[in-house]
């Protein structure tokens, strides 16, 4: 196992791209965040809490619906592009027990993500500190500074992190069981973002919710809400339940197919 | 010896046209089954969106003020205006009836108002009312073709917060003399009829007289109502949080306008000069409004209002299906067909056929371009189709339903449905470009889906400030998705216009040019690129 381990990792190690990615990633993760907070202005007399309904955490990690695009990528490539070079017969031949190559491979992929994960979690978490008190979200206003400190923002970060984690085992599953790149991409691009969209534009609302519910994105993300928690569909850590679960569907269903067929 | 003859082919050497470069690119398309089975899927899921949209609506009624039902029992209906499009047309109307032409003259001295308490709590009782005008209630002189709603008219008005404006039909606004009107700034106002072409003018002082505007009302009858009015529309304060934006408030509030020195000239029926003042409005509501007459002065209050519907979260037609809601599945079309216009290209690296390709057609960039006429005629066609049918099928569930549908003319309609078709072509070449240019199709579709679905997904959720989503839905190739938009944005109406609701910050054209322009963009790097680059 640790060989195996080992040569997936020297694997997507030597890869320009992973390295590309891996720095899109946690820059556009920070960037979209510092934008968004940089974006918010709260009118003058309209800035307290109830008002705006703003999240200073949910703002600060509002990159991490694209970062979520490039970790994703990242998967399916780690996957999809042994199927397109045809390189996975000679790593099949190499390890014939394949459920134990797919356990590698999603251990290398997950410490990839967790590691930029935490690198582009905390630089948004800097940034937001950094831009939010001076856009209206201040102290003087009842906003509370962000800190890693504070029980809610350290469950958002966290969350985060662990979020972007299960979105690559989503698509590291998704992958195997599609194998080709492009195709699975499009269907987790559109897994993670047409539910959303379709909650928000349906004007049945109590279908909306329900969507939302079951929606790998939008329920995932709940963790990164701090205030009025109480409104959601679903708690926090029961959202992201929801995305493990996706998580574990895909990467059942991609065990089976990589298992029963030929490569 | 022999003599050795050089071997020549006796085939004929084949032509190499840009015909043939076509008819060469589109067999590569046509025989891979998995792209013509993924276009088929493009066009399932875009009538399987729209229909499921329509299908599993069940709108409560807590917009219109009932208990959760379900079905057209709660639904909205609207009168309809000349125009075709849903209004509102409820006010108070004093008026008299004017045969033939003639016009109407009166100053306007005072506009005051009562507003619900800021909490929105219902009930405009005298204790918790207070005073204060929106910006849109307004009270003047009408000219209205008859006492049903939705019938044709033209008005000079002073309003609230806009200054003096003539409106007509509904849908009609034009700015007159600009400021507030009070004792120490009366407005005179002025409506003649002749024909079917109603003119209005304002004036400061009641010498000099400035024409507002000239409206032609077809088919006015030669016996209008002409009168005063008071129209105040219910209380809306748009506000924007970062949930989206959210509109607080609502319950009736009221304009009461004083008018003096009232004057109508013309006409020839008997009633002439014999005032009668109404509540015009549905059947069901319980309209305000009363009107006082002493001495040539007139006091005339009124509630409700004269504009069109807009259709939008929040709003009256909050529950109404629109043809947006039909066509959700673009999305998911837009991805299924950027993902076969990325591997249109990119197979052609993994398989090594650009070599093929390009040893038999040299000039790349006219392979480029055939390659984007093929899987740009693909997508526009499949678009057309996903869109029309799933308008189609739509429309006739939710017909079925007995749900309501906020109105679309035939034109809007049908600008949509081809505009749908433009945009799933201009983002399949965009998505080809991109493929030409990555070489990979899994970053070549993440690039594409980024570009236009992701701004677009900030922008409706909310999870950007809406100034902010403006810009993203002006310069993003999301910018393409304008061309859906089909519902017209009123300045005299107070709504929230957000692509939440279909409305978009730029034109259907504008939009789509700026689509164009990033795909000219990237089809100008990707004829670069393949022409320094070795296949």
């Amino acid at each position: 196992m640790t060989q195996v381990v080992h040569a997936e990792w020297t694997k997507l190690r030597t890869l320009a791209s992973t390295w590309w990615l891996l720095l899109a990633a946690v820059a556009l993760t920070i960037a979209v965040g510092a934008a968004v907070g940089a974006a918010f202005q709260c009118h003058q007399f309209a800035c307290a809490p109830a008002q705006t309904g703003a999240d200073p955490a949910k703002i600060s990690l509002a990159g991490v619906a694209l970062g979520q695009v490039i970790v994703a990528l990242l998967a399916v490539l780690a996957v999809g592009g042994e199927y397109t070079t045809g390189m996975i017969r000679v790593t099949l031949a190499a390890t014939p027990r394949r459920l134990i190559l797919l356990a590698a491979k999603a251990a290398v992929v997950l410490g990839w993500t967790l590691a930029a994960g935490v690198v582009a979690v905390l630089g948004s978490v800097l940034a937001g500190r950094l831009i939010l008190p001076g856009r209206g979200l201040s102290a003087a206003n009842g906003y509370a500074l962000l800190s890693l400190g504070s029980g809610p923002d350290l469950r958002a970060a966290a969350g985060s992190v662990l979020y972007l984690a299960l979105i690559a085992l989503l698509a590291l599953g998704v992958t195997t069981a599609i194998r080709d790149p492009a195709v699975a991409i499009g269907a987790l691009l559109g897994l993670l973002f047409l539910l959303p969209i379709a909650s928000a534009v349906i004007p049945d609302h109590v279908l909306a919710r329900h969507l939302e519910q079951i929606a790998p994105m939008t329920a995932g993300l709940y963790i990164q809400a701090t205030t009025d928690v109480r409104s959601l569909p679903l708690t926090p850590w029961q959202g992201l339940g929801v995305l493990a679960l996706w998580s574990l569907g895909a990467m059942l269903l991609g065990a089976l197919v990589l298992r029963f067929r030929d490569a | 010896m022999s003599v050795m003859t050089p071997y020549r082919s006796r085939v004929d050497g084949a032509r190499d046209g840009f015909a043939q470069l076509l008819h060469a690119e589109w067999t590569k398309f046509r025989t891979v089954r998995g792209w013509t089975i993924t276009v088929l899927v493009a066009v399932l899921v875009m009538v399987g969106f729209g229909t499921l949209s329509a299908w599993s609506t069940t709108s409560s009624c807590s917009n219109n003020g009932g208990q959760a039902r379900s079905g057209a029992s709660c639904m909205p209906t609207f009168p309809l205006g000349p125009g075709g499009e849903p209004v509102s047309d409820s006010f108070y109307f004093v008026r008299q009836p004017l045969a033939g032409d003639g016009s109407i003259t009166v100053l306007v001295t005072s506009l005051t108002g009562l507003l619900p308490p800021p909490n929105g709590s219902q009930g405009p009782g005298p204790d918790d009312t207070k005073p204060g005008l929106m910006p849109w209630s307004k009270v003047g002189v009408m000219i209205k073709g008859s006492l049903t709603q939705g019938s044709a008219y033209a008005a000079m008005m002073v309003t609230g917060g806009h200054g003096v404006r003539m409106q007509w039909n509904y849908t009609g606004d034009t700015a007159g003399l600009a400021g507030a009107v009070g004792p120490a700034h009366p407005r005179w106002l002025r409506l003649t009829r002749s024909g079917d072409v109603i003119t209005g003018y304002d004036s400061a002082d009641g010498a000099h007289w400035a024409r507002v505007g000239t409206v032609t009302l077809a088919g006015l009858p030669s016996t209008v109502q002409v009168g005063l009015f008071g129209a105040s529309p219910d209380y809306a304060n748009v506000t924007q949080n970062f949930g989206g934006t959210s509109q607080n408030g609502g319950g009736p509030t009221q304009a009461t306008g004083v008018f003096d020195h009232v004057a109508v000239t013309g006409g020839s029926g008997s009633a002439a000069g014999q005032w009668a003042g109404s509540y015009l409005g549905a059947a069901e509501a319980s309209g305000i409004g009363s009107y006082h007459q002493g001495g040539g002065r007139f006091t005339v209050t009124g509630s409700g209002d004269i504009a069109p519907i807009a259709e939008g979260h929040g709003g009256p037609a909050d529950a109404a299906l629109t043809i947006n809601d039909y066509l959700l599945g673009t999305f998911a079309g837009l991805i299924a067909l950027a993902v076969i216009a990325a591997m249109f290209m990119t197979s052609e690296y993994r398989r090594n056929l650009l070599r093929v390709t390009f040893a038999a057609s040299p000039r790349r960039g006219r392979v480029l371009a055939a390659k984007a006429i093929v899987i740009g005629a693909v997508s526009f066609v499949a678009g057309l189709v996903g869109a029309f049918v799933a308008v189609s099928i739509g429309t006739a569930v939710t017909h079925s339903r007995g749900y309501y549908e906020f109105p679309v003319s035939g034109p809007v309609e049908a600008r949509v449905i081809i505009g749908t078709g433009l945009l799933t072509a201009v983002t399949a070449v965009l998505a080809l470009a991109v493929g030409a240019i990555v070489r990979r199709s899994a970053a070549a579709v993440a690039i594409v889906v980024v570009t236009i679905v992701f701004p677009y997904f900030l922008a409706v959720t909310g999870a950007v400030p809406l100034g902010a989503a403006d810009w993203l839905l002006r310069i993003t190739p999301a910018a393409g998705f304008a061309v859906q938009g089909a519902y017209p944005q009123y300045p005299q109406v107070t709504a929230i216009y957000s692509g939440l609701s279909g409305y978009y910050p730029l034109g259907s054209l504008a939009g789509l040019a700026v689509l164009c322009g990033w795909t000219a963009a990237a089809m100008a790097g990707a004829a670069y690129l393949l022409r320094r680059r070795g296949a």
